[in-house]
């Protein structure tokens, strides 16, 4: 864990250098789906070997923040960032960036589980045979069920089709196949909810044993859960008052201080009705 | 207790009122009953009755022709029917096996052609965005092409391939039969892509996958068998198809394999011309065996079905 | 947490020409696709145009057609075609669209329920799905019509729907010539033979594509009749078959190019004669048939002439395969907007 803490409003350290425990810095000014403004001043951190949840109220572009941190965005039509997201100093929007690249580097799970329809092993051996890997596949595949602490369930059936499986099951599964890869960003979008609240305790379990090996964002709307595993908490909020409903970053930091001393008014409301 | 209705069902109390409140108070129940002198009652048995005839109806030519196909055309069927050439005018005995031959040759070319440009235009086709001018021009010319006039892809094999050679030849009656084949592979192929769930895209994008290996580990393994079932009834229609051949691969009495070679660049028999040469003649033998080829063909044309149908099935069990 | 061995790693170079070079083959095709059904057209267009120069628009309007004179013209043809398919499709689409009632309705479905409901077995977990499975054996037993090689509708056509129509032709014409109908008698071959087959081989047409509209309305229009206190057929006629009403419109238009440019049934059954009648009896002549008929034995000089004839069903069929694919499409479209 970094001992040096970062004051909430100051992500990136004073003297205009990079805090090297930022792996991910999302600075996004403005960002369009077509002529809608979705998010706008949104700046989060994201630390290694740390836990940092994306919370708000629905629709205030959690999901939208965070499939731009791997730029899955780019699928959408009319979608436009103003503003750059650095992995390790480096700007994933630059003009010479292939998009494919950057997800290799930054593994997603989906808020629906999503495996292939084919077998277990398939799956989780998808990203090795994207990137051509040439060692033991099998011992990958094992390292990465077990990670998932999913392979005491499945070693008997890994010729089985990864949809014959329970959701929470089928949720690990898609974890093991994008840890498999050793991304060295993990980014999750309601990973818990499509399950069952023993699924989700044991989801919330594995985030906390893969943050020694991952840098993890996570999307969620359970502030319990948020408030159990992260390390670092970003509140959006959305603005009405232009007329559109455009998300925004109101406060970032310890998750301990978001949750029990938050310093916005708007923070405070939030977190009060979810709880009171 | 009296055994009135209220009482019957436990926890309505009785309501001794209930004859003032009776909401049906002063209706005559027997207008609620089903009566077929009331007209409206009346009209929709008829129509019903009138439907269900004309379905019926509808079915009798099917089952004439299978069960005419099966009692003229067994009659004739026999090891000799596939084996031997067609017999000439007054000649007893002979059989189509040429063009059985002929017929698989023909097809499996008009597939080799097709199939490689369907389904990667398919694949661009499924990937493209929705106002993709490219896409969907060539989708929409795909449909119109699937109405295309047998005869006129003939037409237009007999003025590109006949006319260049300087022939009739197997490979003309691949051209028609694979312009024929291309709208059913090309259309069937991109519902297929479509159809695997967004969700299974949006992972192995979001792995970082090219589109490339998108399409070759995750969208096509996942629509193989959709792709096969529009391929078989793509098969199953060539097959069937006279027209373009009359005067593309035209007819022959010899094998397509002759003295060791394959003559592609020659005239060629087909099930179908068989037929229809045979079905004119006024020879009894010539017409028993156009009805004994008849039944070998549709047997053919089914199995092709049956397989496509069974596939597309299985994809969604 | 650097690994030593790293697995993620950016596209290898082979990939990523393979992915470049990959897409490119894609769209290549696509636009090989787009490009043949250009030259299709055009082929034939400009094969037509020696002769189109030759003959001009006489050949459209004269009822001759003589290869030793060198005389051709195709109003003959015309007319066959476009009165064989207007016939047929009167057939085609009242069957048609009673069978997709039929099947899109439940009416199957619920007359099996009866049934079973008789001896008491419509919930047993094997006989309780006999319903769905007829409405299915059904529809697949109408699609098989579809399936059927038009040569073998011919060869049925010569060899059971003449003989059994002959006599109820011979007795029509001697009672009831003064009608034109029937103002010629049936000697074999005839237009109504052809129609006959015809409008069996464009049912399935009609039917698949007006079952799939009818099945598309919306199960809440149909409650809302009901709700109503309307009949079965009432909600039909007024809500059902007013919705879909596009979608089978389409299915009409389509099965109107198949029947335009259907040639071996007709080819075998309707006569070849160069006659213009409106007799159901009388032989006549189809542009396809004549396509298929002349040009086996066509010389050099006359492929010209065969090439101008197959133009003009190019451009007929084009312009009604047009129309029908832009209705379905649309109507398509407009439905899945209603769903959301
Ligand atoms: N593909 C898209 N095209 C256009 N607008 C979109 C798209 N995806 C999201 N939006 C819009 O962007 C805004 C933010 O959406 P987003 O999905 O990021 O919200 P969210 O915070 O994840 O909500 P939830 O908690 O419900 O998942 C919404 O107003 C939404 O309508
Ligand atoms: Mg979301």
């Amino acid at each position: 864990m970094p001992t040096a803490e970062i004051a909430s409003q100051e992500p990136v350290s004073t003297n205009g250098k990079v805090d090297p425990s930022v792996v991910m810095d999302c600075n996004i000014e403005n960002l369009y789906y077509g002529s809608f403004k979705a998010v706008r001043d949104t700046r989060i951190p994201v630390q290694k070997n740390a836990i940092t949840a994306f919370i708000g109220p629905s629709g205030c572009g959690k999901s939208t923040v965070l499939r731009c941190m791997n730029r899955m965005n780019d699928l959408v039509r009319g979608f436009r960032l103003e503003g750059h997201v650095q992995f390790r100093g480096q700007d994933i929007y630059g003009p010479k960036i292939d998009p494919v690249a950057v997800r290799r580097f930054i593994g997603m799970v989906f808020q629906q589980p999503n495996p292939f329809a084919t077998s277990v092993y398939n799956n989780v051996a998808f990203g090795l045979r994207l990137n051509n890997f040439k060692g033991n596949k099998a011992a990958k595949v094992e390292e990465a069920l077990k990670s998932a602490d999913l392979w005491d369930e499945v070693k008997d059936k890994l010729n089985e089709s990864g949809l014959s499986l329970s959701g929470g099951q089928q949720q690990r599964l898609c974890i093991a196949r994008a840890i498999a890869t050793e991304p060295e960003v993990l980014l999750l979008d309601e990973p818990c909810s499509a399950l069952d609240p023993v699924a989700t305790r044991s989801i919330e379990e594995l985030m906390k044993q893969l943050k020694a090996r991952f840098a993890i964002a996570i999307v969620t709307h359970n502030l319990q859960q948020a408030q159990r595993v992260s390390d670092k908490t970003g509140f959006l909020y959305v603005d009405t008052s232009e007329g559109s409903r455009t998300g925004y970053l109101v406060e970032f930091g310890d998750s301990n201080q978001i949750f029990h001393d938050p310093k916005q008014k708007e923070t405070q409301q939030y977190i009060k009705g979810e709880f009171s | 207790m009296t055994s009135d209705v209220a009482a019957a069902k436990p926890g309505i109390p009785r309501n001794p009122d209930a004859e003032t409140l009776d909401p049906f108070h002063g209706v005559d129940f027997s207008k609620l009953e089903r009566s077929l002198h009331r007209p409206r009652t009346f009209m929709s048995m008829l129509w019903t009755v009138i439907v269900s005839a004309m379905t019926l109806f509808a079915l009798i030519p099917l089952f004439s022709v299978l069960w005419l196909l099966v009692w003229r055309g067994g009659r004739k069927l026999s090891i000799a029917a596939f084996t031997q050439l067609p017999p000439a005018p007054l000649e007893q005995s002979g059989g189509f096996g040429n063009a059985i031959v002929g017929t698989l040759a023909i097809c499996g070319m008009a597939l080799l052609i097709s199939l490689p440009i369907g389904l990667l235009s398919a694949i661009f086709l499924a990937q493209a965005k929705p106002d993709n001018r490219l896409a969907s021009s060539v989708r929409f010319a795909g449909k119109v092409l699937t109405g295309f006039p047998s005869i006129l892809a003939g037409v237009f094999a007999y003025g590109v391939v006949v006319m260049a050679t300087g022939g009739y030849s197997a490979l003309a009656g691949a051209v028609a039969l694979s312009i024929l084949m291309l709208p059913t592979i090309l259309l069937t192929s991109e519902d297929a892509i479509r159809m695997v769930p967004e969700r299974m895209k949006e992972a192995a994008i979001g792995m970082g996958a090219t589109d490339t290996q998108t399409v070759w580990m995750v969208l096509l393994p996942a629509a193989v068998p959709r792709i096969l079932t529009g391929v078989m009834l793509a098969i199953a229609r060539g097959a069937g198809e006279t027209a373009p051949l009359l005067f593309t691969a035209l007819f022959s009495s010899y094998w397509l394999l002759w003295h060791g070679h394959v003559k592609l660049m020659q005239p060629t028999a087909s099930l179908a011309v068989l037929i229809y040469n045979f079905a004119g003649m006024p020879f009894a033998n010539q017409v028993e065996l156009a009805w004994a080829a008849a039944l070998v063909l549709v047997v053919m044309v089914l199995i092709a079905n049956l397989i496509g149908q069974s596939l597309a099935n299985r994809q969604v069990q | 947490m650097p690994t030593e061995t790293q697995i993620s790693k950016p596209p290898s170079r082979t990939q990523a020409i393979t992915d470049t070079a990959f897409r490119a083959l894609c769209q290549g095709f696509t636009w090989l696709v787009a490009v043949i059904a250009v030259i299709i057209v055009l082929k034939i267009v400009l094969a037509a145009l020696p002769a189109v120069r030759q003959y001009g628009l006489g050949f459209l309007s004269g009822q001759v057609w003589d290869p030793n004179k060198k005389l051709y013209s195709i109003l003959p043809e015309i007319w066959g075609t476009l009165y064989s398919s207007v016939l047929a499709l009167i057939f085609g689409t009242a069957f048609g669209v009673a069978a997709a009632l039929f099947l899109a309705e439940g009416f199957t479905a619920d007359a099996v329920f009866a049934l079973l409901k008789i001896v008491n077995l419509q919930f047993h977990p094997f006989w309780g799905k006999l319903p769905v499975q007829v409405e299915n054996l059904l529809s697949n037993l109408i699609e098989l019509l579809a399936a059927i090689p038009s040569v073998v509708y011919g060869l049925w056509g010569l060899f059971v729907i003449i003989p059994l129509v002959r006599p109820a032709c011979h007795w029509l014409h001697a009672d009831l010539g003064w009608i034109p109908l029937f103002g010629t008698d049936l000697s074999g071959p005839g237009m109504l033979p052809a129609v006959i087959v015809l409008s069996i081989m464009i049912l399935p047409t009609i039917t698949a594509i007006g079952r799939g509209a009818l099945l598309a309305v919306p199960t809440r229009l149909r409650m809302a009749a009901y709700g109503l206190g309307a009949t079965r057929w009432e909600a039909i006629f007024a809500v059902t078959l007013p919705t879909a009403s596009r979608g089978i419109f389409g299915g009409i238009v389509l099965a109107f190019g198949r029947a335009l440019g259907e040639t071996m049934a007709l080819a075998m059954l309707v006569g070849n004669a160069n006659v213009i009648s409106v007799s159901l009896f009388s032989p006549a002549n189809t542009l396809a048939a004549l396509l298929a008929n002349a040009f086996p034995e066509a010389s050099p000089k006359d492929v010209g002439v065969l090439m101008y004839a197959a133009t003009v069903l190019l451009v007929i069929t084009l312009l009604v395969n047009v129309a029908g694919a832009y209705i379905v499409q649309f109507t398509a479209s407009e439905l899945e907007g209603e769903k959301v």
